[in-house]
Formats: C-alpha cells, structure tokens, sequence
C-alpha cells in the first residue's frame, strides 16, 4: 500500500485525537487557542452587529488568524473529498444502522445522510427548518456557553477547567434530548 | 507571511476532521448513541495529549514562537451558561451532526446545505449578543 493509499482511508481515533492535539499545540505555540465558533461572533462584529449589541464590540481583527483557519478548514475538506477520498460508505455500527432505520434513515452510502444534507431537501420546507433551527441552536448554544467541542472539550478538559466540563455535560444532555426524545417527532 | 501558516493549520484541521469522518451525521449519532469507541476516542485521546502538553507547558514556563509565555486563561466560574448553553448547543449538534468546526469543512467537502447551518449559526450567536443581558450567567 503506498502512503496516499494508506491515509485515503478512514483514520484510525487514535491517529485522529493525536493530530487534533498537534493541531491545538500548533496555534498554542504560534501565540493563539484552539476554538472555533468564536470564529462566529467574529463574523458578526465584522458585518457590524456591534451597532446592536456591546457584545460585538470588541477587536475582531486581532481574530482574522482564526478565520484564516476557519479558511483552510473549508480547503481541507476540499482537499480530502478530492484527493484523499476512497467514497466509501461511513462503517457505523450495525446497532446504529438499525436504529437509524426506524427513524427512516437508509444505511450508510457515503459520508452524509442525502436524508438530510441533499440539495432537493434543502428546498422542503422540513428539510430547511432543520438545518436552519440546527444551526440558530449551535450558534445561541456556544456562545451563551462561550465554547463548542474545541474550546470546552478539547482545549477546557486539556486544562482541567471545570466550567468545561460542565458544559460537555450539557452538550452531552443536549444531544440526548435530541436524539432520543426528538428524533422520533421529527423523523 | 504571518497569515498562512494558520492556514496550514487550518488545513490539516479539515483533514484530519474528514479523514476520521468526525464531521459525519452518521458518527455523530453513532456517539450519542454510545454505540461505538470511535468518537469519544478521538476527542479522549486529544483531551488526554492536550492535559499532558499544557502540563508540559506549565511545568518549563514554554514561550510561542514570539518569545511570549504562553498563557492559559482559566474559564470564568459559573454553572447556568456552561449547562444551559451547552444543552442548547447539545441540541443543533446532534440534529445537524456537526459542530462549528465540521459545519465549515462539511461545506468544503461539497456538502452545500451545510451553508445555510453557517448562517443560522452566524444569526444565533447574533441572537446572543442581542439577548444576552436578560439570560441567567
């Protein structure tokens, strides 16, 4: 197996927590943290929410480093679904796939579910309420909780904060909710 | 360039997040679920490197590649935002399966839809700002 053949299939947890961490050491050591959806407030103090609210005053531009990773992000995905992609189905767990199925989920045939992310969906008016409510609760969420998976998960529990774990529990009840009290409401 | 090496950063971010299929729907109720290792090892092993390099860095006072000593600023005390937000951010990630990270290198992937996700997550945290004075903190 040459080296593009071994790292165009899935990585290994191991090999994906060890590089994660390499990645948060990196912005450590080039002066910065490791958090992602602060990217977002930025955004908007850049469009100019700060003449609504104080809470977007504040020096974006000293943020543009993390929007320039939020832009190799983007290229990074780019770059595996095009280069470093074998398009085989995700390998979840048979449990999951026979959960998934009584919510009207078909088993895996690529990385995302066309149930949910297809552009035909994305024009229903189910299909957009859920992305859009999706996406107002991750945005609400991770700045009343000042953190997402990457500023509270990673780099919070890596310095041993407990406000940051709390809020993993939150995320964690959270998801719960969704998955098993909502899930079978809205699928 | 001072810029582009964070994009380099950000580059291997977005990798290593499609390459362990951590921006996936499907791993993501996989993990919620607790039906597989997969998820909770990726974040257990790059929680337990991350506790052990800011140890490290704590124990030889380590400077960034500015000379400054790096800092780590501890979280403002507090139990109703960590819990109450994290509950509501716990909701839109288990029914997009993606966090803000996975959401941006969704849409790098080809995963399109996922823009209109960036924008109500951009008009939520604008939401925040707009209410945040009346929320329990």
């Amino acid at each position: 197996m040459t080296f593009i053949e071994l790292i165009k299939q899935p990585w290994h947890w191991a090999v994906a927590g060890a590089v994660i961490a390499a990645v948060k050491f990196t912005l450590i050591f080039f002066g910065q943290s490791f958090g992602f959806s602060s990217n977002l407030r930025t955004i908007c103090a850049a469009c100019g929410a700060g003449n609504q609210s104080d809470f977007f005053k504040f020096e974006w531009k000293a943020q543009i480093w993390n929007l320039v990773f939020l832009v190799g992000a983007i290229i990074g995905g780019f770059i595996t679904y095009k280069f470093l992609s074998t398009g085989a189905p995700v390998a979840i767990s048979e449990n999951t796939i026979a959960d998934l199925q009584t919510l009207h989920f078909a088993a895996p045939t690529g990385l995302q579910p066309t149930e949910l992310f297809s552009i035909e969906k994305l024009f229903t008016l189910k299909g957009f309420s859920i992305l859009a409510i999706g996406g107002l609760l991750i945005g609400f969420g991770t700045r009343y909780a000042g953190g997402c998976t990457s500023g509270h998960a990673i780099s919070g529990l890596s310095n041993l904060q407990w406000p940051s774990l709390i809020a993993v529990i939150g995320f964690f009840i959270g998801g719960l909710i969704m998955t098993f009290l909502i899930f079978p409401l809205i699928f | 360039m001072k810029l582009i090496k964070f994009l380099i950063a950000g580059i291997f971010f977005g990798i290593v997040m499609a390459k362990s299929e951590a921006i996936s729907w499907y791993r993501i109720q996989e993990m919620f679920r607790f039906q597989s290792f997969h998820m909770f090892g990726i974040i257990g092993v790059a929680v337990m490197l991350g506790a052990i390099g800011v140890a490290l860095i704590k124990k030889f006072n380590a400077k960034d590649i500015y000379g400054q000593p790096i800092k780590f600023t501890p979280k403002e005390k507090s139990i109703m935002r960590y819990l109450f937000g994290g509950i509501i951010f716990g909701l839109g990630w288990a029914l997009t399966g993606a966090c803000p990270g996975p959401i941006v290198v969704n849409i790098g992937y080809g995963f399109l839809s996922l823009i209109v996700v960036f924008l109500f997550a951009l008009l939520g945290t604008f939401l925040y700002g707009i209410v945040k004075e009346k929320l329990p903190h």
